[in-house]
């Protein structure tokens, strides 16, 4: 996915760009709003990640002529303020989502989905391995005429194998990607997510095969 | 039948008039006033505890009688006291004596106006719906409750063959055109010696411009004066008079004896009307029951019913007023004007000069 | 606001009697004057009447064989009965002698007038009486003589009069009281208006409205709406500067927080040595922690804020609970929480949205940070009665029994939430934001409840429910 990434805090801006190339995102930062400005009208985002305290102005002005030049682009607010006070005013001048500061990339990534799903989903972001295809958006798995509808974690475990297919990816690897931090989860809790998929992915050709003392790995049969 | 009546009372009051010109010509100074009747009314006269009621009149004791009665019959413990003396007399007693009477009734309205006025009297406010002319009621003191008129007696044999005059107007020019048939067969009051006289002949003066042009005419036809309405009635009935003038038409009707031979006319330019009159005397011991008589009699004068009991004649309110022909005389200290000394001898004077001609 | 406030009286009541006052002095002043003028016509039209008689009488005087001669006009005395009822009393006097009249008719003081009548009031037969006195030289033999003349009344028919007079002069200034008093009243009443009007406009502002006053008021007022403006921008200033103040440390505080948490995740992704990740785990979840607190602290201090002036505006709080579902469902849905709701439409209730937003997204939050992965959370509106009860109903395992109390107090938090990010704060907030809204927040075991469709059979949990009164 393309974001465009608002923040005049270099070294965050920085992070997070690295954090969302990381999943294989294109990412274009703008330190202030003129900058943003230029690169919204001359490219396509998928996204934009606006942050409300930027040296030229306020986030919330972009915003505006953002949306009063017709941008259909869905934007979601960075925010370092208490949830109350920005709240209504961010929300009433178009922004789809908000989130606070410091933030967990994997709500900001179930942020982005469900502000995607309700934009009409990223186009056509569906996934080809072998036999099967996987809509993220819609969570759906599809195995010649046969759907399954994914739970969040399922769905989001076999994301990750299938933005990597062959690679190992242990235990606890997938328990940080998973889980969120402040759940205390064993590292065996992956097991039954692993097997959930293994039973939906039956009758197809791939398979989810344990390595044993590394972790698991996707492959086709 | 009620006039039959009448004219017994009259007789009475005659005599009471006679005693009245008699003291005013005797004219001597008297220490006590002279009374000429005294009667009482109601339960055994001296009862203990009675109510009296004292009046003192000028109108003989028969002529009220039976108004005191109805008075007394709604009143069983009241003993009314009547005492009849003249008028100058009344005077007399209220202002000299200081006599303890509660009313005084009497016909001299000037008097009784000058008894008011000088304060011998008290206020009195008649019972409510009683509905009194204004004419006949001066300062709530003074109490008219009859109206009887000044008039001219004729005798129909005198003028046998003319009409009979209606008129000052049309009397005057009789005498002028036929003063031999009249000479020495007029009469009138005295008015040195009547007080009724001198007040009628005022009034005369006062209303009519030529009221001295009449005396004159008069006094050429050799006039006679006498001192009483009753010897001029019975005069011109005897026919030594043809023309009495000014006499009390009242008395003159209540003659009925004399009817046939007797003409009575009210004058139609005007006829003076004399109010018999009631006052409270300051000195009451029971204005109460003066009060209360009052009220009585001014019911009999101007209440709607009828009182059988009442003497005198009743006229409409409409036909009698100070501008009509019947024309009561009017209250009011105008008619202190003619008691003052100066003025009553300065019209006796040209009063003399006029008719006697001398 | 002003309730315990020393008032200095009331200037509507103040104006009013001032108002008053002066009408009833002018009133009294006209009822004075106009007597007095009246009295004094009265009087004038009375003399006149016995000078006319007296003059009259005067006129009649004449000398015949060297003596006076007097002869009374009728009228002269009759004219005075036609004005009244009264008591009439003459006297004419030749130098020292009584020609005629009332002899004892009392003299008045001093030499006699010559030319003019002389007025006097004076006691007579025990009344008072009005006299004039006329006095005319003439000549007799050759001898100078005064004839003087006094006619007298009494004041019976004039005092009635007067008393009249007094009547309507009394009834003119009473009218005349009457009417400035009700003017007084209605001036008093209209020129108050406009501070009335000031004082409603400006009390009836909600609590965070610090527009200056811009309605147009009498210039009497123009220093005070002034300086009442000038008050509101301090106010404003001092309040957005404080604002202000509080939005910059906590972008200054989060935004290195921020960067320091990517920085850290991206780092967990790149090492594999277990205690490192373990190591570099516990730090994401300090900085979580501590923004969480931090969040939550200002959450508070807000709450407490808006607590203090509550604004009262409509909320429809299945509208709002609805919204923040929404709201909440992609990080419910991170842990496969399945978030149900039965809202139906309901009465709005009165009160401040922002801080009952706050109050249900706490315990939202609660319910979602505490309740194990793949569990139910449900939202249930009822009206109850008079009241609107929100209940938020877990599968966290319950609080632990007898301390619910201590659960709101602030900090508290329930003994099975070891590990797990954030203060008790949220329930505090809940707790105060209801109570300011002259409610309750109520903690229960959720098992009794009936059952929404829970696939799994029910879990153990709690019901915090907020119950909000109706206006």
């Amino acid at each position: 996915m393309r974001f465009l990434l608002v923040e005049d805090n270099l070294s965050l801006a920085a992070a997070v760009e690295d954090r969302l190339r990381m999943d294989g995102h294109v990412v274009d930062h703008a330190p202030d709003i003129s900058v943003a400005d230029d690169y919204a009208a001359t490219a396509d985002y998928d996204l934009i990640l606006l942050d409300i305290m930027l040296p030229d102005g306020d986030g919330r002005d972009f915003l505006k002529a953002h949306r009063n030049r017709q941008g259909t682009t869905p934007v979601i607010v960075l925010t370092a303020r208490s949830e109350v006070s920005d709240r209504v005013g961010v929300l009433d001048l178009g922004a789809d989502d908000y989130i606070t500061k410091p933030f967990d990339f994997s709500e900001l990534e179930a942020r982005c989905r469900a502000v995607l799903r309700r934009h009409g989903g990223g186009s056509s972001n569906q996934k080809r391995f072998g036999s099967v295809v996987f809509d993220p958006m819609a969570g759906t798995l599809n195995i010649g005429e046969k759907t399954v509808s994914l739970r969040n974690k399922e769905l989001r475990l076999l994301e990750i194998f299938i933005n990597a297919p062959d690679r190992i990816f242990s235990k606890s690897k997938l328990v940080d990607r998973l889980f969120s931090y402040e759940e205390d989860v064993s590292e065996n809790a992956i097991e039954v997510y692993v097997g959930r998929l293994r039973k939906h992915l039956a009758g197809s050709d791939v398979e989810i095969t344990t390595v044993r003392g590394l972790g698991y790995r996707m492959s086709l049969a | 039948m009620r006039f039959l009546v009448f004219s017994n009372v009259l007789t009475a009051a005659l005599r009471v008039f006679s005693l009245f010109c008699l003291a005013v010509i005797l004219g001597g100074p008297a220490q006590a006033f002279e009374i000429e009747d005294q009667r009482r009314f109601g339960p055994a006269a001296g009862a203990a505890g009675a109510d009296v009621l004292r009046v003192l009149s000028t109108t003989d004791t028969d002529l009220l009688a039976p108004l005191i009665e109805s008075f007394l019959r709604s009143r069983p413990t009241v003993v009314v006291d009547y005492v009849t003396v003249s008028s100058s007399e009344l005077m007399r007693a209220v202002v000299e004596d200081d006599a303890a009477f509660d009313l005084a009734v009497s016909s001299a309205l000037d008097l009784q106006t000058k008894l008011a006025n000088d304060g011998y009297t008290r206020a009195h406010s008649p019972a409510g719906r009683l509905r009194i002319p204004d004419w006949a009621v001066w300062r709530d003191h003074v109490f008219a409750f009859s109206q009887e008129p000044a008039s001219i007696v004729l005798s129909p044999a005198a003028f046998e063959g003319l009409e009979m005059p209606r008129s000052r107007q049309a009397l005057m020019s009789l005498l002028r055109r036929y003063p031999n048939r009249f000479r020495g067969r007029i009469g009138t009051y005295d008015v040195e010696t009547s007080g009724l006289g001198y007040l009628f002949a005022t009034q005369d003066l006062r209303t009519s411009e030529s009221f001295w042009r009449m005396m004159e005419i008069f006094g050429s036809l050799d006039l006679r004066l006498y001192c009483c309405s009753g010897e001029m009635i019975e005069a011109v009935a005897r026919g030594e008079l043809a023309i009495a003038y000014n006499v009390l038409g009242s008395y003159a009707r209540a003659r009925v004896d004399l009817a046939d031979r007797i003409e009575i006319v009210d004058p139609q330019d005007y006829t003076n009307m004399m109010l018999r009159t009631a006052v409270v005397l300051k000195g009451a011991d029971r204005p109460d029951l003066a009060g209360a008589f009052i009220d009585h009699l001014l019911r009999a004068a101007w209440g709607n019913q009828r009182d059988p009991a009442y003497p005198f004649p009743r006229y409409a309110t409409a036909e009698t007023s100070p501008t009509a022909a019947l024309r009561p005389i009017q209250m009011g200290p105008g008619l202190l004007v003619f008691l003052d000394r100066l003025k009553r001898a300065r019209f006796l004077e040209e009063w003399r000069s006029t008719v006697l001609q001398k | 606001m002003s309730r315990g406030l020393p008032t200095s009286g009331s200037i509507r009541r103040r104006l009013t009697l001032q108002l008053v006052g002066s009408a009833a002095f002018l009133a009294s002043l006209l009822f004075v004057i106009v007597l007095s003028f009246t009295r004094d016509v009265s009087q004038q039209t009375h003399d006149s009447i016995l000078a006319a008689s007296a003059t009259s009488i005067m006129d009649s005087v004449s000398v015949r064989s060297g003596e006076v001669s007097v002869d009374i006009p009728y009228a002269a005395l009759s004219m005075l009965g036609n004005v009244s009822n009264d008591r009439v009393f003459y006297r004419i006097a030749q130098d020292d002698s009584v020609l005629t009249g009332y002899a004892d008719l009392p003299l008045p003081d001093g030499a006699p007038p010559r030319g003019q009548p002389r007025f006097d009031t004076l006691h007579y037969k025990g009344d008072s009486i009005r006299m004039v006195t006329l006095a005319r030289r003439v000549s007799l033999n050759g001898q100078v003589s005064d004839v003087v003349i006094s006619v007298a009344q009494t004041r019976e028919g004039q005092a009635a009069q007067l008393a009249e007079l007094t009547r309507n002069a009394l009834q003119l200034g009473l009218g005349f009281f009457m009417i400035a008093a009700f003017l007084a009243i209605w001036a008093a009443q209209s020129s108050i208006r406009p501070l009335a009007e000031l004082a409603e406009a400006v009390s009836r502002r909600g609590p965070k409205d610090l527009r200056p006053v811009r309605r147009p008021v009498p210039s009497e007022m123009i220093p005070l709406v002034t300086s009442l403006n000038r008050f509101i921008e301090r106010l404003r200033v001092s309040l957005s500067r404080s604002e202000d103040f509080i939005a910059e440390a906590a972008h200054r505080v989060r935004t290195p927080l921020a960067t320091v948490r990517t920085q850290a995740e991206i780092t967990l992704r790149r090492v594999e040595r277990d205690e490192n990740r373990a190591s570099l785990r516990e730090m994401i979840r300090a900085i979580d922690e501590s923004s969480r607190a931090a969040g939550q602290l200002l959450d508070h201090a807000m709450v407490t804020f808006r607590t203090d002036s509550l604004l009262r505006e409509e909320v429809d709080l299945g509208a709002l609970s609805r919204e923040l579902l929404n709201r909440l469902r992609p990080i419910a849905e991170l842990k496969d929480i399945a978030l149900h709701s039965d809202l139906p439409q309901t009465p709005p209730l009165s009160g401040d949205p922002i801080l009952i937003q706050n109050a249900v997204r706490n315990l939202l939050d609660n319910a979602i940070k505490y309740a194990p992965s793949e569990s139910d959370i449900q939202v249930i509106l009822r009206k109850e009665g008079a009241e609107l009860r929100l209940s938020i109903i877990d599968e966290a395992g319950g609080f632990p029994s007898g301390d619910t109390n201590a659960l709101t107090a602030r900090f508290a938090r329930g003994a099975n939430a070891e590990g797990t990010i954030g203060s008790g704060l949220g329930l505090t907030i809940a707790r105060e934001v209801v109570e300011a809204h002259g409610g309750r927040l109520t903690i229960a075991p959720s098992q009794a409840t009936s059952g929404p469709p829970a696939a799994s059979p029910r879990r153990e949990g709690s019901c915090v429910s907020l119950c909000f009164p109706m206006s």
